[in-house]
């Protein structure tokens, strides 16, 4: 790999400053994704600075109606969370299905709503349970977080503190995965809650995760199975890769969906 | 350079090395510890997995700076001299390698599983082994020896 410089601060307030010494400077958590992407030189930082030396970045807390989840929690520590499990088992379940055992040793949440992933499944629950962005300078809902294909509204210098969770919706995901990489080709989360039913799509989209308003509208009429049979999600908007093409998607979508709401609970 | 100190199997150990140094390059090469393989270097293939204060990842997606601090445990930690651990010995009774070159990673992975999970069905170890790739074996014998390794009846 290329020459870099690595800092471990011990304090958000340090993290924060180190960050904004150079705009070359990037927060590193778990690496999953950034150091395979340095390794490629697709990114190169000047200096990482490594967010696994701040305590209060580590985490879960019941606050209220509300699961608040530290930036630098691991998927694995979501996914065996009693807390979790109890609250939203299917946020717990979700993290127990990412990539393999390794990666949800090191893997964080931070890490991967900030990276905004076309193909995380994290995403997905942040959408759908309409958490909370919680952010050094802001708190930003996750309808106005994720703005495009591995973009967010996280301004340069802005670190994720953690991510808050409503309680109390009806809920699963559920993940059609590219066998190889074991990322979602087409992933969907549904919540429903007294305010309305909420769907959103992973692996999908052209610009990233999005609400599909046809699923919506048909679950509105009754959240079930049955209220889904007919939804057509059109193409267009979808991405078409070597897994699959956007019309191949766009079939796959309510067929996942009804999965996802035939689980919910 | 940043200087770093770990425990390495149970020995302290510190050097200094620059920061882009891979766990596993820090490990093979300054540490002469070969067990621990780069299969894909690409964070597929689960050939490097060590465990980290006790939890098993790849040791080609980490910086020998992260580690800073930390307890490494590889492949030659696992069992005192010629003996050998109990899933190394499920693994040579079930012929659960052919080349060989997985096998470190597979290792650390099923003794973190059986770590979490003392009686994995079969599905769930085959689950667990989902970020170990082996291109001999085919896996049947690595589902065997978990089983054997977890005390339950073979059905793999
Ligand atoms: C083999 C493999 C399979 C995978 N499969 C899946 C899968 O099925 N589903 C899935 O969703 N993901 C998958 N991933 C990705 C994985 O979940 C990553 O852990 C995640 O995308 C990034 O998290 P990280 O903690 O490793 O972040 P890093 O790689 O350290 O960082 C990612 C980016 O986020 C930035 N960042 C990190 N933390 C913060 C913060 N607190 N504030 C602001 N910016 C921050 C970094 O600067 C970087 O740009 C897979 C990865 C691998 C290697
Ligand atoms: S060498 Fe690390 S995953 Fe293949
Ligand atoms: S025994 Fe050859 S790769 Fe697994």
């Amino acid at each position: 790999m290329y020459a870099f410089d690595y800092v471990r601060p011990a304090s958000l307030a340090d993290a924060v400053k180190a960050l904004g010494a150079s705009e070359e400077n990037r927060p590193l958590a778990g690496g999953q994704t950034l150091i395979p992407t340095m390794k490629q030189r697709l990114a190169m930082p000047a200096t990482l600075i490594d967010l696994a030396g701040i305590a209060e970045l580590k985490g879960v807390r019941r606050d209220g109606n509300a699961i608040v989840i530290g930036a630098m929690t691991t998927h694995a520590d979501v996914a065996g969370n009693a807390d979790v499990k109890a609250a939203i088992p299917a946020l717990a379940a979700l993290a127990g299905g990412i990539g393999d055992p390794h990666v949800r040793n090191s893997g964080t949440i931070g890490g991967s709503v900030a990276n905004n992933d076309p193909a995380a499944d994290y995403p997905a629950a942040v959408l759908a349970l309409n958490a909370t962005i919680i952010t050094t300078t802001r708190e930003i809902p996750a309808d106005s977080y994720f703005t495009g294909m591995f973009k967010t509204a996280l301004q340069p210098g802005e670190l994720i503190k953690a991510i808050r969770f409503p309680i109390g919706a009806k809920a699963a995901y559920s993940k059609f995965e590219q066998r190889a990489s074991r990322y979602a080709l087409v992933g969907v989360f549904v919540a429903h809650t007294g305010a309305g039913v909420r769907v959103a799509v992973t692996g999908s989209g052209a610009g990233g995760v999005f609400r599909s308003a046809p699923l919506e509208a048909a679950l509105a009429k009754g959240f079930s199975v049955d209220a889904l049979k007919g939804a057509v999600v059109p193409s267009t908007g979808l991405l078409s890769d070597i897994h699959g093409s956007a019309e191949y998607r766009a079939s796959v979508i309510p067929v996942i969906a009804e999965r996802a709401v035939a689980a919910a609970r | 350079m940043p200087k770093i100190a770990m425990t390495v199997n149970g020995k302290q150990v510190s050097a200094d090395v620059p920061a882009n140094t891979l766990l596993v390059e820090f490990l093979r090469k300054d540490l002469m510890l070969t067990g621990t393989h780069v299969g894909c270097d690409t964070s597929q293939c689960g050939a490097c997995v060590v465990h980290v204060n006790g939890h098993a990842i790849k040791s080609c997606t980490t910086l020998a700076v992260q580690a800073n601090g930390a307890s490494v445990m590889t492949i030659e930690g696992l069992a005192p001299g010629a003996d050998l651990h109990t899933v190394q010995a499920a693994f040579k009774e079930a012929h659960a390698l052919q080349c060989g070159y997985c096998t470190p990673g597979m290792v650390m992975a099923v003794v973190d599983m059986l770590k979490n999970n003392p009686k994995p069905t079969e599905t769930q170890i085959r689950h667990g082994l989902s970020g170990n790739i082996c291109r001999c074996t085919g896996y049947h014998n690595i589902v065997k020896a978990v089983q054997i390794a977890s005390g339950q009846a073979v059905t793999a």
